[in-house]
């Protein structure tokens, strides 16, 4: 267990870091259409659910993992819609109208 | 053994692609291509998860899936982008309550054999996860108007919520310690939702981007101690990236408004003060949108100050006609875009880049600043705090030290506004009261109409 704790701990670090790095660069113009893209990432959250509902190992975990998969889905497909829809406004004069 | 490689390889592209969506998402040019980048990472990823030995049946997958995209994408698709803060809290709950629920079940399933470390962030997944989606359904709720946006103070309040968390902390802890104490479970969460409640309940509409952003990265770090549990890089990778996503942008709010956190988390601010010396009557000057229009059309360069009252009005398409209309006229129109305007970071952006407004014209505070003395006309449709002086000189005021938008230093300063009533912070506004200011008093939607309107007319009678 502690290997895993440590290379855990490390790729935390790491991600953070690069985090820090890429986003730090994402121009205010963009901030808002950034929370919804980086929420949409972060419904990963729904591979976790999805093995724990079709483990099946108990009633209580079936049923809280398919609330978790409906709930990670709704923001995986609705994450990437809506940034999607918000980036297609931002024109230049050029290629506006 | 192929199908763990396969899931392996498929979580390792995963997290490369969101990471390179997130890099080409620093630009307007690129952008829609990180879209497409994060699509395909959580494509592979949810497709390699499938495969997992541990899946023996799929009845339950699918009827989340179906539910799930029944639920976001008429979410995304229909939603107007005023409403755009509403969808990130709600989003940010679900996903909350996604990690939550998952950590629950995680316990109850072995709540003997976890590990010290597993259960140390199983606790942070299930409390963080719990209070951000209360939160966030309560920033919801403000923003919808279904609570009240004002901020609800009484007495003691800090110390109410902090003893709350205190409990549901030391719980934790002795979870972490005895596992199978699972009688501590449910209390540990139920004062998580509730303290969840309870923080947002004293803070105000005008911190609320603060607050989205500071929710953002609560959902992301609880996503990552899920991944803690679950053992699970993919998962701490992506939860890594929203959390520190969230923490720079509720940085970046906090310094436009010259706050801390704890200021803005436990501050109770917005609330409307008594106005201490709002004893003396001064007096504004208010002009009619004939003058108004004059003045704009024999101007050469003119900054408009957008801010949440003109979502609210949804003044925004009416403001792209008036862009259009002074364009045509050869004059010089820019956006002054202050950090905070809005209910969420961006927000202005993506109202006027939705009204058809190039982006190239939507200048940040650092860089429109310098330009106020030479534009003609300063234009405030529905801001203002973030134009108030009093914030650079005035001591005793509570925003003094937020960074602000230059506008006084314009040669003329034009503000649109329903009535006199103090903004969210409930301070009074200099600005009003200076000679070179036309007070502009009506529904921003309606005004800025009735402007376009002078405007054409003219041009139909020359």
């Amino acid at each position: 267990m502690p290997s895993n704790l440590e290379s855990a701990l490390f790729v935390f670090v790491l991600a953070t870091f690069v985090g820090f790095e890429v986003i730090r660069r994402v121009s205010p113009l963009l901030h808002t259409p950034l929370m919804s893209l980086t929420n949409a990432i972060s419904a990963i959250s729904l591979v976790g659910s999805i093995v724990i509902t079709g483990a099946e190992k108990s009633t209580l975990s079936t049923v809280l993992g398919t609330i978790a998969v409906v709930c990670a889905m709704a923001n995986v497909v609705g994450g990437f819609v809506i940034t999607d829809r918000m980036l297609k406004m931002f024109k230049t004069r050029e290629t506006g109208r | 053994m192929i199908a763990a490689y396969f899931i392996q390889f498929s979580y390792i592209a995963a997290a490369a692609l969101f990471i390179l969506s997130l890099r080409w998402l620093s630009h307007p040019t690129t952008a829609r291509r990180g879209v497409r980048a994060g699509e395909i990472g959580m494509a592979l990823a949810v497709v390699g998860t499938l495969v997992h030995h541990e899946i023996v049946s799929y009845h339950w997958i699918l009827v989340g899936f179906v539910l799930g995209s029944a639920i976001g994408l008429p979410l995304a698709v229909f939603m107007p982008m005023t409403h755009v803060p509403q969808r990130t809290a709600l989003s940010h709950a679900f996903g909350a309550l996604a990690a939550a629920l998952v950590g629950t079940a995680e316990y109850y399933l072995r709540p003997g054999e976890l590990s010290t470390f597993t259960m140390a962030a199983l606790s942070l997944e299930v409390i963080l996860g719990f209070l951000t989606f209360t939160g966030s359904l309560m920033a919801f709720g403000k923003l919808q108007d279904l609570v009240p946006s004002r901020p609800i103070v009484y007495k003691g309040q800090n110390g109410v919520n902090l003893s709350l968390l205190a409990v549901a902390v030391a719980a934790a802890v002795y979870l972490v310690m005895h596992p199978g104490r699972s009688e501590l479970f449910p209390v540990m969460a139920v004062l998580s939702l509730l303290f969840g409640v309870l923080l947002i309940i004293p803070i105000g509409g005008a911190d609320m981007p603060t607050v989205i952003s500071l929710l953002n990265s609560y959902a992301g770090l609880s996503a990552a101690a899920m991944g803690f549990v679950l053992d699970n890089n993919l998962l701490i990778v992506a939860g890594a990236l929203d959390g520190s996503s969230g923490f720079i942008l509720s940085v970046i709010m906090c310094r436009a408004m010259n706050r801390s956190f704890t200021n803005v988390l436990f501050g109770g601010f917005g609330q409307v003060r008594v106005a201490a010396a709002g004893a003396e009557q001064r007096s504004v000057r208010g002009a009619t949108a004939e003058e108004a229009a004059a003045i704009l059309e024999a101007s050469t360069s003119v900054v408009v100050i957008p801010g949440y009252g003109m979502a609210v009005a949804q003044a925004q398409h009416k403001v792209r006609e008036l862009y259009d209309a002074l364009t045509r006229r050869g004059v010089d129109v820019k956006f002054a875009i202050h950090p905070v305007a809005g209910r969420m970071p961006g927000h202005m952006n993506v109202l006027l880049a939705e009204a058809d407004i190039p982006y190239d014209r939507l200048i940040e505070m650092e860089e429109i600043n310098p330009e106020f003395p030479r534009a003609d006309v300063a234009l405030v449709i529905g801001a203002n705090d973030v134009t108030n002086p009093a914030a650079r000189h005035d001591k005793a005021s509570p925003i003094y030290g937020m960074p602000i938008l230059d506008v006084d230093k314009a040669r003329t300063v034009m503000v649109i506004k329903r009535s006199m009533n103090p903004g969210f912070a409930g301070v009074e506004n200099e600005l009003y009261y200076m000679d070179k200011t036309m007070m502009l008093f009506g529904d921003a939607k309606a005004f800025v109409g009735e402007l376009v309107k002078e405007m054409s007319g003219a041009s139909v009678g020359a």
